[in-house]
Formats: structure tokens, C-alpha cells, sequence
């Protein structure tokens, strides 16, 4: 699960009303090489929870140093660009579990895949 | 000059040679399709001519023809049969009949904007086979000319289409408002404890008084429903919910005509003209047992002596004969009572409080009853097979549909994309400038996509964590069709667009019972050819053909090949035969796993093998070979695909809810906050795109 993927995702278990975002608890995260597209990116960045990838970034130790506020005229900086591509597409979580952080359910992740399945009387 | 001038008289004569070859050539061919519709021309000269395409099948109208065959000789009849792309024509001698041949084969007739070429053939005889007249359904009376016109304007007039309310929405193929309470097409009920603010209007009272009074009902009804269809615009067949409403339901046509279509769960059909001002009863058998719907179309099939057709002919409606009726705006005020104790009908099959479905029709390992039915028949004939067949599901499953990758591609770049029940994510990579995730039921499935590289998560279509208005657009290609009720459908349908921005678009396929459309066969019947032999062997339980089909589905005698042996038990979900029309709304899917060793082989001759799937075109050059050689034999790689090892490939089964016309429309405006922005039908799938208000 890459960090682009876990900014979209939420905790759906029913009755929860703060599921976002999802805690995430890593065993193995890897960092893989990405070919970086500044105008993907810039497109990107209005489209994400800003807070919530700098708070994933930060738990799984690749924070790379990206602001806690989104900054300014960030289509001209290229070198907040290519952090941010780091941490959105290259790193990788691929054993651990997401946490909604208000009823606790974990959710597995394994070989890079999140399982958000519910049972039937949590959906 | 002069030389010229002969040149072009021998190039005429040459050219009028060769129409006279094209000539003979169309009528050779137009004699092997009669044949086909049993119809048997005759060599010899005769009082009696068939005009193939002169036909209201072709759109050609009663008066249109019956003109041009007028201005050549004597008309005695002239028989249209419904639906056929033919007509017979006798004359009161066969010297007029001669006449008529001579000059009007091979002659083009305009009709309805329509120009068509008449070929002319002698028959000996005219059967009128549509004389044997069909009977009403049992229960069912229309009383003609129930409401005066005053009343009928006073009635139209009573129902204010511009204020917009809850019980007011605009279906696909109809308006629709409601009164006393309301009925909710999402789970095809009322809330009985929900009465509307507004009960029946006024102006409805002295009709329903007078059907007190002649004994039609016995107590007044306490719901209407009001339809308003546009030319065009239709119903799909249905039963009144058993549970809902009382025994009778009135029914009273304002405005202009329509044909409704009674059907018999045996196959009969009972087309009834519905003239303007008039009321239908439909009692026990016509109101619990038998279906009635209305097709959309612009043109009605009516009888040419029926007193209100469009152009009666009295020289020649003594023999009974049908004309096309241009639809007009009608109105039906449909009056029925609400039912406060379980239906006790004498048709179990049919009824909701029984465990049957009048709705949802048939019943599958079961059809479900309740949620927890559903989703187990989806566990076990859903996401286990995908589950088990992903490998091979997905090894037949490289080619993005080409107009679900339009929809991508028209897409800005940036957009955030999710792709709910993405399989094996052929179209994750479809439009690289678009931020896309994609989630599925199945495991094996999303895992396909991780290895592949594209961001992917395992869940459930009816509770996708995602964020609300989050996706600037989502797709739901081949999705919805696998959940088992109404009810799930809808939610399927709700949470797509949940997750969409105000704005957001969202396209969505579904399985289309009708796999003929436009007289096109789907890619998926028009395989059937290429498939047949392999089908054969493979030992699949075959579900006997029922006694009806669709209008609009060709039964060719390629297909009734097939031994019509176990009829299905009562309540059980029928097999379907892959690559035949479909007779069921719900059913089993047949998938013939392939075993490993021939896998290398599939990616090369999928086009053989990817079968029980709703494929538009995959291989357009594909297509058209099998349409040219319907009977050419099956490619090497097909036959070597066949049984691998000489074994029975496993075959496991997925269950299907296939769409009828206008079904997904409907679903969708079950949906609030959210409009129909087009509809199609693309290769055997019914298609909508949604824009989130």
C-alpha cells in the first residue's frame, strides 16, 4: 500500500463517525524507485488530505522533512516536489495493518495489500 | 454524335441487364428467408402476392403500402403480420396481381421517412393466422370510453407536474408522482405507515365513485399512482407487488393510446390497446399471475379496423389487419389499494408474501428473502468462483472495452479515479494522467493488480472505504449485476456515489438481458459459433429452453440444438447456456476453468475461450470474421483448447441479475442527488453515466 492510497482510504466500520485517517502499523515498509512526473505530482497534491499524508509519513519514518501546512507556489519547487513523489508513490507498506482510529478494528495488510473487508454485522 | 449516342443506349441496356441480375439475385434471397418464416412462394402466377419488406416489421405502414398497391389494380386484402418485415397482398383477379409483380419488384417505397425495396413474389394461398383471436388474460375488463373528454381534461389537468416532491420523479421512461403514499422503486413497496401529506385528488372521486357503483370495486382505493410516458418511452413488465396492494388495481388511460403487453409466466402474450379514456380492471389471475409492461417504442402494432386507429380503411379492414399508431403523450392514473395482511393469492409462485418474488422474478439456489440470504449466495456464487478463477479469469481479460476507455480518457488530468470491482485492473492503466485506485471483492484478483503495480485494495462494492466526495469520477464495469437484490443493487449504486465530488461522473455496466439490440447480436452470442463445439463436452448442466423469449432475441436453430430435458425445480436459480439468449433475469453463469498447462495458450486465442462474459468487442477483426462465417469451423486454437488432458474442465458458476431495458436507469433514479446523464447499450451491456448535483 503506498501512501497515495491510504490518503484516500477511511475507516467504513459501521456506527463510526471519525474514521479518517487510518493509523497505520507497519512491520515491513519498503522504498521502491518511481519515475518522478512534477506535473502528476502538482496535479496530485490539491487532491490530498495534506495532514493526513504528512501524519502517515511521519508514523512510518519517511516524513522527508515535508511541512506540517502546505506551502505556497509549490508547482515552481522542485525539490518539495520530488519529497513529496517519495513519499506519496515510492514508499511502500508491505506487511502491517491500518487502524480506524475510533473503534480500534485493524485492517491487514499483506504483500502490499490492505484488506478493508468487514464482517457482516460491522458493515 | 450518332455513335454516341448508341454507345449510351448499349450502356444502358448492359447496366439494366445487370440490375436485372442484382434483381434476380435479391429475390433468390428473398425467397430462402421466407422460407425460413415458412412462407412458400409459388412459381406460378397467382391472385395472391407476398411483399417481402413491405412489412410492418420494416416500419412500413398499412396506408403506405396498401396505397401503392392500390394504384396498379383491384385490392381484395392486404394482411400485415405483426413484427414481420412482410406482406400479403391479394388482388380480385391475377391479372392486377401480375401487374402488381411487374411493376413494383424491385421498386423502392417510402414510408415514414423509411424507403424500402419491395420484392414481389406469387404465394397460393394467404393464411390469416392472426384471426385466431387471443384471449384477454383471466380477470382482466377495459371498459372503453370509461371517462367523458370533459372529464378526461378535468383529471390531467388535477395533477401539477411542475411542483417538485418526493413522490415525484422522473424515470428514464416515464414521469412518475404518487399519491396517499408512496410507491419506492428500490425495494418495489410502500411504507404503509408512511401515508403522503397529499391523498387523492378530488377531481378523482366521481370516477371512483362510479366504479363503487358498478360493482368494479368494493372498497375505494387509497393510492394512485400517476404515469406520464413521452412517445417512446415505456414500462418494463411487472407484477404489482403481491404484499403491497389489494386484489384490484384500476388503471385509466388519458391523453392518447397505448399497446400494454400481458405475459403469461407459460410465454402467452396478450397485446391490449389501451384507447385514450378508457379503464382497465385487472382482477385475480391478470393482476397476481401475469405480467403487463409497455414497451417503448414510437409506433403501436393496433388493429386498422380498431375504431380509433389512425387511418381506417373500410374497403379493406373487413379483413382484420394491423396498422402501425404513432404514440402520443399518454397519462395513467393507476388506482390501487394498499394491502394490510399478507397476500393469500392462488399464485404462490408469483407472490412476495409467499417467498416468491413477483419483482425480482424467478428464485435461485434460492433467490434471496433477506440480507443475509443475499449476501451468502454472493459468498458462495460470487466472490468464492472469482476467488478460484481469478488466474484464468484474468488471463482472458487483457482488453479494455473500447468505450469505457473513452470515458477514462475524457476524464482531466488529475482526476481522481476509482475503480470499483477493477478485477485483474485492465483499466487502472488505461489513462496514465489520472490519479487511479482500484478495489475489489476478490483477493487473488487485487493481487493481480498489486504485482502489476497499480494502487489496489481488497472490499466490498457496498462499503468502499473511501472517502465521501472524494473520486472526481468512478467506474463499476461488470459489477452490479452479481448482487442478488434490488435492494443491493441500489446500495451498490449509492455508495458509488457517495464517494464522488459534487460534479463527479460515474459510468457504470451491467449485463443486459437483452443481448440483441438494433437486430445486432451481442460479441457474446455472436462467439456462440465459434464456441459450439467446445460447449458440447464439457458436461455443463443445460437449462431447458422456456416457451418464451424476448421479441428482440433471435432464436436461431443453431441454439435449439440443445436437449431441453431437466426442467429447472420451482424456486431454484436456473443455468445458464453461455453464449444463448438469456431466458431468466437471474441465473447461474457457467465459467469452464482451464487448467495450467493450456493458460500460456489463452492470452493468444482468448477470443475463444473468455466465455459466460459480458465482452463487448475485444478484437474488433474477430467480430467480423464470426459474422461473415457463422459455420466456418473453429480455429486450431480453439480446438486444442478444448479439454485439456482430455479431462472435463471444472466448471463453476456465477450468479448473474442481467438488466433489462431501462432497469439500470431506473435503479439509478432510486439514488438521490444524483442524474442520469446518458444511457446506452454497448455489445450486451446496459450502460449509464451518472453525474453526482
Amino acid at each position: 500500500m503506498k501512501l497515495l492510497t491510504h490518503n484516500m482510504l477511511t475507516s467504513h466500520v459501521k456506527g463510526v463517525t471519525k474514521g479518517y485517517p487510518l493509523l497505520i502499523k507497519a512491520t515491513e515498509v519498503k522504498v521502491n524507485e518511481v519515475e518522478f512526473n512534477p506535473k502528476f505530482v502538482c496535479r496530485m497534491i490539491p487532491k490530498l488530505e495534506w495532514s493526513a499524508l504528512v501524519q502517515a509519513a511521519d508514523q512510518l519514518g519517511h516524513r522527508e522533512e515535508l511541512p506540517g501546512e502546505l506551502v505556497a507556489d509549490y508547482e515552481k519547487n522542485e525539490d518539495f516536489l520530488k519529497r513529496v513523489h517519495r513519499v506519496l508513490l515510492e514508499v511502500e507498506v508491505i506487511e502491517g495493518c491500518l487502524q480506524c482510529p475510533e473503534s480500534g478494528r485493524e485492517f491487514p495488510i499483506s504483500r502490499g495489500i490492505p484488506n478493508m473487508l468487514l464482517s457482516e454485522d460491522e458493515a | 454524335m450518332d455513335r454516341d449516342g448508341v454507345n449510351n443506349v448499349r450502356a444502358a441496356a448492359r447496366r439494366s441487364k445487370e440490375d436485372k441480375k442484382v434483381l434476380k439475385k435479391q429475390l433468390k434471397a428473398s425467397h430462402t428467408l421466407l422460407k425460413h418464416e415458412g412462407v412458400n412462394t409459388s412459381p406460378h402466377p397467382s391472385r395472391s402476392v407476398v411483399v417481402a419488406n413491405g412489412g410492418l416489421g420494416n416500419a412500413v405502414s398499412r396506408e403506405d403500402l396498401s396505397a401503392a398497391l392500390k394504384q396498379i389494380g383491384d385490392l381484395e386484402s392486404l394482411l400485415m403480420p405483426p413484427q414481420k418485415p412482410y406482406a400479403f397482398a391479394t388482388y380480385r383477379s391475377e391479372d392486377d396481381a401480375r401487374k402488381a409483380h411487374a411493376q413494383l419488384n424491385g421498386q423502392k417505397l417510402e414510408s415514414g421517412g423509411n424507403a424500402v425495396t419491395l420484392y414481389l413474389s406469387y404465394v397460393d394461398s394467404v393464411k390469416n393466422e392472426g384471426e385466431a383471436s387471443v384471449r384477454f388474460p383471466e380477470g382482466l375488463t377495459l371498459l372503453e370510453d370509461f371517462v367523458s373528454p370533459e372529464e378526461e381534461a378535468l383529471l390531467l389537468a388535477a395533477v401539477d407536474w411542475s411542483t417538485s416532491t418526493e413522490a415525484q420523479k422522473a424515470l428514464k421512461h416515464r414521469k412518475v408522482k404518487h399519491y396517499g403514499f408512496e410507491f419506492r422503486y428500490d425495494n418495489n413497496n410502500v411504507d404503509k405507515d408512511k401515508p403522503l401529506p397529499a391523498g387523492l385528488p378530488q377531481e378523482c372521486l366521481a370516477v371512483l365513485q362510479r366504479c363503487l357503483h358498478d360493482g368494479l370495486i368494493s372498497v375505494l382505493p387509497d393510492q394512485l399512482t400517476v404515469n406520464q410516458y413521452e412517445a417512446g418511452q415505456g414500462i418494463p413488465p411487472h407484477v404489482d407487488t403481491h404484499s403491497a396492494f389489494e386484489d384490484t388495481i384500476l388503471s385509466l388511460s388519458l391523453g392518447a393510446k397505448a399497446v400494454m403487453e400481458f405475459r403469461h409466466p407459460d410465454g402467452r402474450a396478450v397485446p391490449v390497446v389501451l384507447p385514450e379514456r378508457s379503464l382497465l380492471v385487472m382482477k385475480r389471475e391478470s393482476r397476481y399471475l401475469w405480467t403487463h409492461g409497455i414497451t417503448p417504442r414510437k409506433f403501436d402494432l393496433v388493429p386498422a379496423c380498431e375504431p380509433r386507429s389512425a387511418a381506417p380503411e373500410p374497403d379493406v379492414s373487413s379483413h382484420s389487419g394491423l396498422t402501425l399508431s404513432k404514440r402520443g403523450t399518454r397519462t395513467s392514473f393507476t388506482f390501487r389499494k394498499i394491502r394490510h395482511q399478507p397476500c393469500c393469492c392462488a399464485f404462490p409462485s408469483a407472490c412476495d408474501s409467499r417467498g416468491g418474488n413477483a419483482s425480482c422474478r424467478p428464485s435461485p439456489p434460492s433467490l434471496p428473502c433477506c440480507h443475509g440470504d443475499a449476501a451468502r449466495l454472493e459468498e458462495e456464487y460470487v466472490h468464492r468462483v472469482y476467488d478460484a478463477i481469478a488466474a484464468h479469469f484474468s488471463s482472458t481479460r487483457h482488453t479494455p472495452w473500447p468505450r469505457v476507455c473513452s470515458f477514462l480518457s475524457s476524464l482531466p488530468p488529475g482526476s481522481v479515479l476509482a475503480d470499483v470491482g477493477c478485477g485483474n485492473g485492465k483499466y487502472l492503466g488505461v489513462n496514465p494522467q489520472l490519479v487511479t485506485v482500484g478495489c475489489d471483492r476478490s483477493g487473488a484478483l487485487v493481487q493481480i493488480c498489486a504485482d502489476r503495480g497499480f494502487h489496489a485494495f481488497v472490499s466490498d462494492a457496498l462499503s468502499v472505504p473511501l472517502r465521501t466526495a472524494s473520486c472526481d469520477a468512478c467506474i463499476s464495469i461488470a459489477v452490479i449485476h452479481h448482487f442478488s437484490t434490488q435492494e443491493r443493487r441500489l446500495a451498490a449504486v449509492r455508495e458509488l456515489v457517495r464517494i464522488l465530488k459534487p460534479g463527479g461522473l460515474a459510468l457504470i455496466y451491467v449485463w443486459a438481458y437483452e443481448q440483441e439490440y438494433n437486430k445486432q447480436k451481442s460479441k457474446y452470442l455472436r462467439d456462440h459459433s465459434k464456441q459450439h463445439n467446445g460447449e458440447k463436452s464439457t458436461g455443463v448442466p443445460e437449462e431447458s429452453r422456456g416457451p418464451h423469449t424476448e421479441p428482440n432475441v433471435l432464436t436461431s436453430s443453431r441454439l435449439e440444438s440443445k436437449h431441453c430435458g431437466d426442467l429447472k425445480d420451482e424456486g431454484k436459480l436456473s443455468v445458464h447456456t453461455n453464449r444463448t439468449a438469456f431466458n431468466s433475469q437471474d441465473l447461474l453463469v457457467p465459467w469452464h476453468l482451464k487448467g495450467r498447462k493450456t493458460q500460456g495458450e489463452e492470452e493468444s486465442c482468448c477470443r475463444f475461450s473468455s466465455r459466460g462474459e459480458p465482452s463487448p468487442v475485444s478484437d474488433s477483426s474477430t467480430s467480423s470474421d464470426s459474422r461473415t462465417s457463422p459455420n466456418s469451423k473453429p480455429s486450431p486454437t480453439a480446438d486444442a483448447n478444448q479439454v485439456p488432458g482430455g479431462t472435463a474442465a471444472p466448471v463453476f458458476h456465477r450468479y448473474y441479475h442481467v438488466f433489462q431495458q431501462g432497469e439500470l436507469e431506473e435503479l439509478c433514479c432510486g439514488v438521490n442527488g444524483v442524474g442520469v446523464q446518458t444511457s446506452y447499450h454497448d455489445q450486451g451491456n446496459w450502460c449509464v453515466v451518472l453525474q453526482k448535483e
